[in-house]
């Protein structure tokens, strides 16, 4: 069964293509990641899924729901925590918390055991009664996190969730994220330009590029389709040719400083290949990871850090609010 | 309705704020202190319209400015909410639109008329302590100078609501939003009695909405008035409505 489903969703702003006839399916209880680099139409995305931007062609189904033709039943099913902060910093965490309870139309009694539930959650229990402008950025993001998750949503939408967060918590919010996959059986779709986070979240994941699917798959098998193993050889002089035919080699890029090979097991293929390509410097090997799969289908690394419109960045225009 | 706990949220939310930032409700009622007593005190002794001091004229009119001012620019949060992603997040809730239209009404007509039940008050002490003599504080008159108040206020919250909507930037709020609220005020009869002014101002005049809650208020508290206050209600309201209409229409196709 499958809970989100798109048909050649597409959303063009004048000369730009921004998703460019997507068609997604995701099954239900699977922690499903778009991966890209910014302006691949992640948030684009996103934003069509959540009924706040309307497609220019194509539609989606989500929980079953038409997004243009029902959308007041898509709202209900989702949760999400956006990219840019989405609190407001005069109100304290609770009365952010107890806002979102009655804006989904909840009970006194089971918005007062949510808000404790949730706050518990992100460890802001202690922090509930300061205003949001006292905390940090990290707390901040998993204030919007215990309220995306507040009204227990069938699918929710992460955009960039541990952007600007400290290891620790990053880690926190993965054991958690995972968990509510597990457990309550929510569908999670996350959009994220971190490779390890990618990896370690994600069952399923598209990689996305100028608004389309570049490849789609789960990280492991992503990344064993590739290969299994990158060697570089520092040097001069290498004989390419060489390599040519070996079954064993997946990818030869070569450049100024030596030789990057992709090859399906080094400890077996490695004293092979350096027989052949002639003298080497040094030989490091490593596993392949996400990261190259990534650059492998885009032509282009991942930028790390902050993306367009940083989130510190919208952070300290919403302080100039006052 | 479903909805009805959404409008309390945002209501509550704009409630919360408003009570915790002092400086904006203190501005918000300096301002018309010192206009009223500067420009009232000044112009008033060598002016007097009606057979009253110019500042008891000047008193109601100041009234309708601290209504277009704090609440028209109300809308300019909406901006803000904008710039940060706390819009996506009401909008994304099941809520209709309308519903967070009108809880934003509620909210922005909350804080414009606690300011103007502060200017009341106010007017009540400048009264005992004969800083302003000849305005009628009874039940009756401050009773109708309220439904006077809320209606203009409903209808000016939803202008600032309209252009906040369709802006990017509180730089072009605040652009637009004067265009607006200053041809408003002076042209509302605020300062000067709108009996025989020259035949080319007269139109502006009249199609001012703000010409009709003036002399409502003027009429309610000092007596004078130029048109039937069942009139400048009837029109006020028209006004209001006709902003609450298309209000609904402009948030139904707000894009992000």
């Amino acid at each position: 069964m499958h809970v989100i489903e798109t048909k050649n969703l597409t959303k063009t702003y004048s000369s730009l293509t921004a998703v460019d006839n997507l068609d997604l399916k995701i099954k239900k209880g699977e922690v499903f990641g778009l991966l890209g680099p910014n302006g691949a139409g992640k948030s684009t995305t996103l934003l069509m899924l959540t009924t706040l931007i309307p497609p220019t062609s194509g539609t989606a189904l989500v929980n079953g729901f038409d997004i243009i033709r029902q959308p007041d039943q898509v709202r209900k099913s989702i949760g999400i925590v956006f990219q840019d902060p989405s609190s407001d910093e005069t109100l304290t965490g609770y009365e952010n918390l107890k806002l979102h309870g009655l804006l989904y139309d909840m009970d006194a009694r089971l918005r007062e055991e949510r808000i404790v539930e949730v706050l518990r959650l992100v460890d802001l229990t202690n922090r509930k009664d300061d205003m949001v402008k006292k905390y940090s950025g990290g707390m901040r993001r998993r204030l919007e996190l215990a309220r995306g998750l507040m009204h227990h949503p069938e699918i929710l939408f992460l955009d960039e969730p541990t952007l600007g967060l400290d290891p620790q918590t990053r880690e926190h919010i993965w054991e958690y994220i995972r968990k509510l996959a597990t457990e309550k059986n929510i569908t999670i779709i996350i959009t994220t330009h971190y490779m390890d986070e990618a990896d370690r979240l994600c069952d399923r994941l598209a990689i996305i590029d100028r608004g389309k699917v570049a490849v789609l798959g789960p990280p492991d098998l992503l990344k064993k389709e590739l290969g299994g193993d990158i060697i570089r050889m520092r040097g001069k002089n290498f004989n390419r040719g060489s390599l040519e035919g070996l079954d064993y080699v997946r990818d030869v890029k070569q450049d100024d400083g030596g030789i990057s090979v992709t090859v399906r097991d080094a400890s077996v293929h490695l004293q092979d290949l350096l027989g052949r390509v002639g003298t080497v410097e040094s030989v490091e090997v490593r596993p392949l990871t996400l990261e190259d799969v990534f650059l492998h289908y885009t032509g282009r690394t991942i930028r790390e850090g902050a993306p367009e419109g940083g989130w510190a960045e919208k952070v300290m225009q919403a302080g100039l609010r006052k | 309705m479903s909805d009805l706990k959404g409008i309390y949220a945002l209501w509550y939310r704009e409630f919360k704020v408003f009570q915790r930032e002092r400086s904006r409700i203190v501005a918000s009622i300096v301002n018309p202190v010192l206009w009223l007593l500067i420009i009232g005190g000044g112009l008033g002794s060598v002016l007097s319209f009606g057979g009253v001091d110019y500042l008891t004229f000047l008193y109601p009119g100041i009234l309708v400015q601290s209504l277009l001012f704090s609440a028209v620019f109300f809308g300019v949060y909406i901006v803000w909410d904008k710039k940060i992603d706390f819009l996506k997040e009401v909008l994304v809730s099941p809520m209709s639109r309308t519903s967070i239209f009108i809880g934003k009404i509620l909210g922005g007509s909350t804080d414009t008329l606690l300011q103007s039940a502060i200017l009341l008050v106010i007017g009540c002490v400048f009264t005992v302590t004969g800083v302003l003599s000849g305005i009628t504080f009874s039940l009756l008159s401050v009773a109708i100078s309220c439904v006077f108040l809320f209606v203009t206020t409903v209808g000016l919250v939803s202008i600032g609501l309209i252009i906040g909507s369709q802006m990017e930037s509180p730089e072009g709020f605040q652009l637009i939003s004067s265009f607006l609220i200053f041809p408003m005020f002076f042209l509302s009869g605020a300062l000067f009695p709108i009996e025989n002014l020259p035949a080319w101002l007269t139109p502006f005049v009249l199609v001012n909405p703000a010409t009709y809650s003036v002399d409502g208020l003027r009429g309610a508290l000092v007596g004078l008035h130029r048109f039937n206050l069942g009139l400048d209600l009837l029109v006020i309201s028209a006004f209001s409505l006709v902003m609450i209409l298309i209000g609904t229409y402009a948030f139904k196709k707000m894009k992000l």
